[in-house]
């Protein structure tokens, strides 16, 4: 799920840097960016992805990005220049990205796109993700042995189903350490605020929380829990640089290997409309090390990365109650289902904030 | 009361950008020119401040390269909207994105990096002083200095010649043309004052707030800054309450959310703005008195030779 940042320049601003080499008979690869590529966060890891993609392949392919790219009917226009510069399979990389890649889909049915984290498919078009949430319930482990005061600090972006749904493993997993654990949430309203979420981090830490989770992408948030001496997650990239002392871990979106597959594919003739939500089992993210904790933490963490990888731990295991108090129908069987969490618009039982908008 | 220290502590730190980036605003349109391109001075400072940190290790040098950069930006301006008598909202706006984009260039070669932070102030005995020891005394130096910025520039335009004939430039540039007064020379160093002014704003960002540079980090600051001087009537004195007003509510909404109190923080995040139109409406009702702005704000004065 992607942001939509600096709409107010944005608009006028289709500052689109193009990378490309020329050679004949390569297969073109396309990328359409968010943010920057020096964004840290999430355009970053896309980037490394593709870098991956080429190494891997270089040979044979031939890659180019558009970036600052931002979502709306810019987007539409940004998408069809790669379709006419040659591109047979184009990454579109941000949620807001889906209906634009949706129409020039329908226009061009000999191009292949892939959209990242969206739900709209077409023949042509797959739609990928990852089970981030699987990150997170480990983070909630992590977090109730490390915390001292037994309060957790989570700052969010937006509460959508993605964002909801972390927070919610996050807080099952806790509880299964401490019962009585206590999480403050504070929505920033941005993906990519640098002072605004440092800010968030200061209330969160001036109000008693002593370990710090982000749904936000810049390190400002691990970097002031360093400055506090409090500890910190890091998000969608490697912060430790930020916070030596404060990162335990951070949830890694590493998009490579799934680059590699769909490339391949396409160059063996073998790509079809997928929809991949991929987990730690398939390598779609990865945990960095763990970091700034007792052995005994480290080991439980790493135990229930391998439980979840085998696929023996599941985040959502029923039942599940909800804020309410009512239990939440079991779709799964012994689970909650995809769509159940994909679609999550509801707090677990022990969360004492009320969701905006419910 | 450790809590409320804390967050008067947060809430200074959030407003001092913003009063600085204003305070230099506020200026560059009481000489009659309106610059949107707060925005882009301020990411350029962030870029050129931090790089100017971390090549030499020292936040001072750091905050020169921001003051130098949003200098030069301004020039940019002044040439086309002062020199060559261009529109000045359009040339203001493509200050910002010029800004934007040149930002992202400046700070490809270090972004990741991160430096040690503007040290605070601090006075064994004072510092510790309970609930305003460091609030008072524990503030790093560009806290002090924007306090220091506004009052020198309330005191430059009420209590000097100089000042008075920088507001008569805003008000009317024909009159004060016939009086012989350099307008244009005039509005030029205001547009620079600005612009300094915006790139050190700017790089206090990086230089002290969060101590990394990423594109894109002043995140709509330079609009507030905007936004601001409206909000304040072109008065110092207003500037100051409005600076920390919109600094206490950024951090008071998040505060509010920790606490669970059910207001919507969508609401919260737009308060400022909102009390910015009603300030506007609430100016253009009361015409007596309160004083509205510049008359010749935003018009170009090419001189008859």
């Amino acid at each position: 799920m992607r942001k939509s940042l600096l709409a107010l320049t944005a608009g006028l601003l289709l500052a689109g840097s193009v990378s490309a080499a020329s050679a004949a008979d390569k297969l073109k690869v396309g990328f359409i960016y968010l943010g920057p590529i020096g964004d840290l966060g999430w355009t970053y890891q896309h980037d490394v992805g593709r870098q991956a993609l080429v190494k891997e392949l270089g040979d044979k392919i031939e890659t180019t990005y558009l970036e600052n790219v931002p979502e709306g009917p810019d987007a539409e226009r940004a998408i069809e220049q790669l379709v006419r510069a040659g591109n047979k399979l184009i990454f579109t990389t941000s949620f807001g990205y889906m209906d634009p890649t949706l129409k020039v889909a329908k226009k061009y049915p000999n191009v292949h796109f892939e959209h990242a984290t969206g739900y709209k498919r077409d023949k042509n078009m797959s739609t990928y993700s990852a089970k981030w949430y699987q990150g997170r319930y480990i983070q909630g482990l992590i977090a109730a042995k490390m915390s001292k005061s037994g309060v957790l600090g989570y700052i969010g972006s937006f509460p959508i189903p993605e964002v909801v749904s972390g927070i919610n493993a996050t807080i099952l997993a806790a509880q299964t350490i401490n019962p009585n654990i206590k999480v403050k949430i504070i929505w920033a309203n941005t993906w990519f605020d640098p002072g605004k979420e440092a800010d968030a981090a200061k209330a969160l830490i001036d109000q008693g929380a002593d370990v710090i989770m982000q749904h936000t992408d810049s390190p400002a948030a691990m970097q002031i829990a360093s400055e506090r001496g409090k500890l910190a997650f890091g998000q969608d990239s490697e912060m430790i640089k930020f916070g030596p002392k404060t990162q335990l871990t951070s949830i890694l979106d590493t998009w490579g290997p799934y680059y590699i597959d769909r490339v391949k594919a396409e160059l063996a003739g073998t790509w079809k409309s997928e929809d991949t939500w991929g987990g730690l089992d398939s390598h779609m993210f990865a945990m960095a090390p763990y970091t700034n904790m007792p052995d005994d933490v480290k080991k439980m963490a790493e135990d229930a990365q391998a439980a979840i990888t085998a696929g023996k731990l599941h985040p959502f295991k029923c039942p599940i109650v909800a804020q309410d108090g009512k239990a939440v129908e079991c779709k799964g069987g012994a689970n909650l289902d995809d769509g159940q969490i994909l679609g999550m618009n509801f707090y677990v039982k022990g969360i004492d904030d009320k969701l905006p908008g419910k | 009361m450790e809590l409320i220290e804390a967050i008067v502590l947060a809430v200074l730190a959030a407003s001092t950008p913003l009063l600085i980036a204003a305070t230099g605003e506020l200026v560059t349109e009481r000489s009659g020119v309106l610059n949107l391109g707060v925005e882009g001075m301020m990411i350029v400072g962030a870029a050129c401040g931090f790089g100017g940190a971390w090549l030499t290790g020292s936040i001072l040098v750091g905050a020169l390269f921001g003051i130098v950069a949003g200098t030069l930006m301004s020039l940019v301006f002044a040439l086309m909207a002062l020199g060559l008598a261009v529109n000045q909202v359009a040339t203001g706006l493509a200050l910002t994105i010029l800004g934007i984009g040149l930002s992202g260039l400046i700070g490809a070669g270090f972004v990741g990096e991160r430096i040690t932070p503007a040290v605070h102030l601090y006075i064994p005995g004072l510092t510790d002083m309970p609930l305003i020891g460091r609030v008072l005394f524990g503030e790093d130096g560009f806290v002090y200095f924007s306090v220091a910025l506004i009052v020198g520039v309330w005191w430059f335009l009420y209590r000097t010649r100089a000042g008075l004939i920088l507001r008569a430039c805003g008000d009317n540039h024909v009159s004060a043309h016939a009086l012989g007064y350099p307008v244009l020379r005039i509005r030029t160093f205001a547009v620079m004052f600005g612009g300094a002014c915006a790139g050190l704003a700017g790089a206090y960002l990086p230089l002290a707030y969060t101590p990394f540079f990423i594109p894109g980090m002043t995140a709509g600051r330079g609009w507030i800054a905007l936004a601001l001087v409206v909000f304040a009537s072109w008065r110092p004195g207003r500037l100051v309450v409005g600076a920390y007003l919109f600094g206490a509510v950024t951090i008071l909404q998040l505060h509010a959310q920790g606490w669970g109190v059910g207001i919507p923080s969508q609401f919260m995040s737009a308060l400022p703005y909102l009390a910015t139109v009603i300030v506007l409406v609430l100016l253009s009702r009361a015409r007596t008195g309160g004083s509205t702005a510049p008359a010749a704000l935003g018009t170009v004065f090419v001189p008859d030779r």
